[in-house]
């Protein structure tokens, strides 16, 4: 049924037809129209931001907690370059965002205008798809196959960039629908090869050092894949490991789980992946963070590879077995084909495996030396993790990129999906702040905590100033040791301890900061004030920064550099060396 | 500034390549959109894969369809990913390798400016002769010749023109099609 309308107005109505009802943005004067419609409106929720690269973040956020696209609208030229690195952070790491950008009128497009940019060849490599709507019976189309896009397949971010004159122009605009929804190039594959899902539970049904490696795909799947992965973990006995991006998908408190793996995840879950024989990737891509080097990793296994994306196949590493298709529809035919198949898990029959994981987890790669003068950060970690176990509201954890983040992944610990925002793939600074905003927008009710590092915290610290205003009480826990501590481990190893620009200098006052904004500041140097602190913080209704001194040369590990294998691994001092059969771990730093 | 007397060491660890390279045709069939070749290009480019050559026009005018035909070079892993890539994009329907599907014939169109005079003149029209290129342009001192037929026939004709006075060559680049009843 269509109904005649401007360009402008058919945004909201778009907007308002697919469940939109919240947008991150910044207004100008090529987006003008559009907020006018939106002005007379009361479905679609505005939050107004301070820096568009926060709205996209925010938009992030929001997506990753809710499984809904997030929404950004920004106007041209400099609002749309500045969302350049949330969009490419969005691509990187699979995140449904339909970004709608202002465009000067097609008539002034090349004409170098006022705030003109091109914005979809500048966009075109960092979204998974974009348009220019060059007129206004094309848009109700556009912006229907936008969010098709966004949230199908492989999710990502989709550009919408719209000219002042077809926003003023008059059109008729159609609702959503079947025929709209069927594309006629593009066709995710969602249901995997039964053959090939086949092949793969006859591999683990033999397997006798099996492990299940997930990530991000999982999450992306949704819910209902988290539960099918717990159930298939279930009915097999096999040892669960996750990436960055996968954690919450399997309950950490589970046995079976053996944490993070990769370049600083746990000793037990990096040799598990090194000496296996049967690899099953779920929704991860073989990221150089997690294979270390390539021609050493895993070389003894065969893989399986669940995928959505027919590209990540053997892009990285060879597979035995590739499965294209949506994680949670392939992770359920597993369980039925396992089910007809036998009906114990095979706890049992890979015992000895996991008497080998338990000796590998007794070195306690995790351990660090704690002290009673100094604040250490994985210290401030747990007691913050501690703190949350006790609050009856549902938790949220946003990071920002570097030291701290590794050690939020490594003593936070995640029992369901979609409460662990972080910048996996691309790794932004200044992801956290704007990102626990938009998970706020999404939960209002919810306690939400960016743990951050003073260095990231500044590059979008003007978000701040969006949480007061529209009373959203996130929880900004700085880990602040004066360095870019993750550059400065790098600087280290590689370039004889030669720390170029690697501090933070002239730091704020992050108390008064946060005062200035209209927010709490807290601070705290000394281990014995700690837990009341973040007492404190917690307590507050309204948004905190809270400023937490810590150890500034601690390093985090364990490490994989690059260019090692798996099991050449760096383990901090504190780890139980004697339970390891051979020895290679015990390296430098 | 000893950087280059130290072992390497980087975020990203360093690996060698051991493939060969190989030259392959592949056929994209794409919907005919505004920006749609920049598309393509612009994935070849962001990713540093080689394109040898590049064609483009419309098929299909009512299904709004256009055929691009590019040849690179390339080690088959990266071939897979180049043809995975492509099919990745939202306005890509099907890309064929014709090279890997094997019968395909390949034609090419170059419009050939050679200068000369006397014996030199005479020789290039003998020669024109036996490659059964076209006159389509003549002068007294100078012919434009239109050539056509497989790309390795044009490289020969223009080597056997360059001492006759050659002036400049306009080539379109390779179009490909499979051999046989299918269509893509």
């Amino acid at each position: 049924m269509a109904e005649k309308m401007t360009g402008a107005e058919m945004v909201i109505q778009a907007l308002t037809d697919q469940g939109v009802e919240h947008i991150f943005g910044y207004p100008g004067g090529a987006a003008l129209p559009i907020y006018d419609a939106m002005f007379q409106q009361d479905f679609v929720k505005h939050i107004l931001v301070r820096h568009e690269q926060g709205a996209t973040h925010m938009a992030e956020g929001y997506a990753r907690s809710t499984g809904k696209p997030g929404v950004v609208l920004v106007t041209s030229g400099p609002g749309a370059t500045n969302a350049v690195t949330g969009l490419t952070d969005a691509l990187m790491d699979s995140i449904p965002l339909v970004c709608i950008t202002a465009q000067v009128p097609t008539t002034l497009i090349g004409t170098d205008a006022f705030q003109e940019c091109d914005t979809v060849g500048i966009t075109r490599s960092c979204t998974k798809h974009n348009y220019l709507v060059k007129s206004v019976d094309d848009l109700p189309r556009i912006l229907h196959e936008a969010f098709l896009i966004a949230t199908t397949g492989r999710p990502g971010p989709v550009v919408i960039d719209i000219p002042k004159d077809v926003q003023f122009a008059v059109g008729e605009y159609f609702k959503p629908d079947a025929e709209t929804l069927r594309h006629q190039s593009y066709r995710p594959q969602l249901d995997g090869d039964l053959k090939a899902i086949e092949a793969a539970v006859d591999l683990m049904l033999k397997a006798e050092r099996p492990i299940f490696y997930t990530g991000g795909g999982v999450i992306n799947a949704g819910p209902e894949a988290s539960e099918h992965l717990r159930e298939l973990a279930e009915l097999t006995g096999f040892p669960v490991t996750s990436t960055l991006m996968g954690l919450g998908a399997f309950p950490a408190s589970n046995p079976q789980w053996m944490g993070m793996l990769g370049m600083h995840g746990t000793y037990e879950a990096n040799m598990a992946m090194h000496d296996c024989d049967v690899m099953i990737n779920i929704g991860a891509r073989f990221d150089d963070r997690i294979t270390g080097r390539i021609d050493a990793f895993s070389p003894n296994s065969k893989k399986i590879h669940v995928d959505i994306d027919p590209s990540s196949i053997n892009k990285v590493v060879q597979v035995h077995v590739p499965i294209i298709g949506d994680c949670g529809r392939v992770l359920e035919e597993m369980i039925r084909i396992w089910r007809s198949r036998t009906n114990q898990p095979r706890t049992e029959a890979i015992g000895p495996w996991w008497k080998q994981i338990d000796k590998w987890r007794a070195v306690g790669s995790l351990n660090f030396k704690n002290s009673d003068t100094v604040i250490k950060p994985q210290w401030a970690i747990q007691r913050l993790y501690e703190a949350t176990r006790k609050q009856s509201r549902e938790v949220f954890i946003t990071t920002e990129v570097g030291q701290h983040q590794m050690w939020a992944a490594q003593h936070f610990h995640f029992d369901k999906p979609n409460h662990w925002m972080t910048s996996g793939g691309l790794g932004t600074m200044g992801y956290g702040l704007p990102a626990a905003v938009g998970v706020q927008v999404a939960h209002p009710d919810a306690l939400v905590i960016d743990i951050a590092g003073e260095a990231s915290v500044q590059m979008t610290m003007q978000e701040l100033s969006t949480a007061v205003q529209y009373r959203l009480p996130v929880k900004i826990f700085i880990l602040n040791n004066e360095r870019m501590g993750m550059v400065r481990q790098w600087q280290d190893l590689l370039h004889g301890s030669r720390y170029a620009h690697s501090y933070s200098e002239s730091l704020p006052d992050f108390v008064k900061l946060a005062e200035a904004y209209g927010g709490k500041g807290i601070r705290c140097e000394n281990p014995a004030e700690l837990d009341a602190a973040i007492a404190e913080m917690l307590d507050h209704d309204g948004p905190v920064l809270f400023d937490v001194i810590v150890e500034k040369d601690e390093n985090c590990l364990p490490m994989i550099p690059s260019g090692k294998p798996h099991n050449e691994i760096i383990l901090p001092d504190t780890a139980n060396i004697g339970s390891i059969i051979d020895e290679k771990g015990r390296q430098l730093v | 500034m000893n950087a280059h007397l130290q072992p390497t060491g980087s975020a990203y660890f360093l690996t060698q390549e051991t493939q060969q390279t190989e030259r392959h045709t592949l056929s994209v069939l794409v919907d005919n959109e505004p920006g749609i070749l920049a598309r393509v290009v612009g994935l070849f480019s962001a990713r540093g894969y080689n394109i040898e050559s590049l064609t483009v026009s419309e098929t299909e005018h009512d299904k709004r369809l256009s055929r691009i035909t590019v040849v690179v070079i390339a080690t088959p892993k990266v071939l897979v990913q180049i043809k995975l890539q492509l099919e990745r994009l939202v306005p890509v329907h099907r890309v064929h390798d014709l090279t890997a599907e094997g019968a395909s014939l390949e034609r090419e169109l170059a419009l050939i400016k050679v200068r000369g005079s006397g014996e030199h003149r005479a020789e290039t029209l003998r020669l024109a002769d036996a490659f059964r290129a076209q006159i389509v342009d003549a002068t007294v001192e100078s012919f434009v010749f239109e050539v056509t037929g497989k790309p390795g026939k044009i490289d020969s004709f223009i080597n056997l023109m360059m001492p006759l006075g050659l002036v400049e060559v306009v080539r379109t680049g390779l179009a490909a099609i499979a051999r046989g009843p299918e269509g893509m």
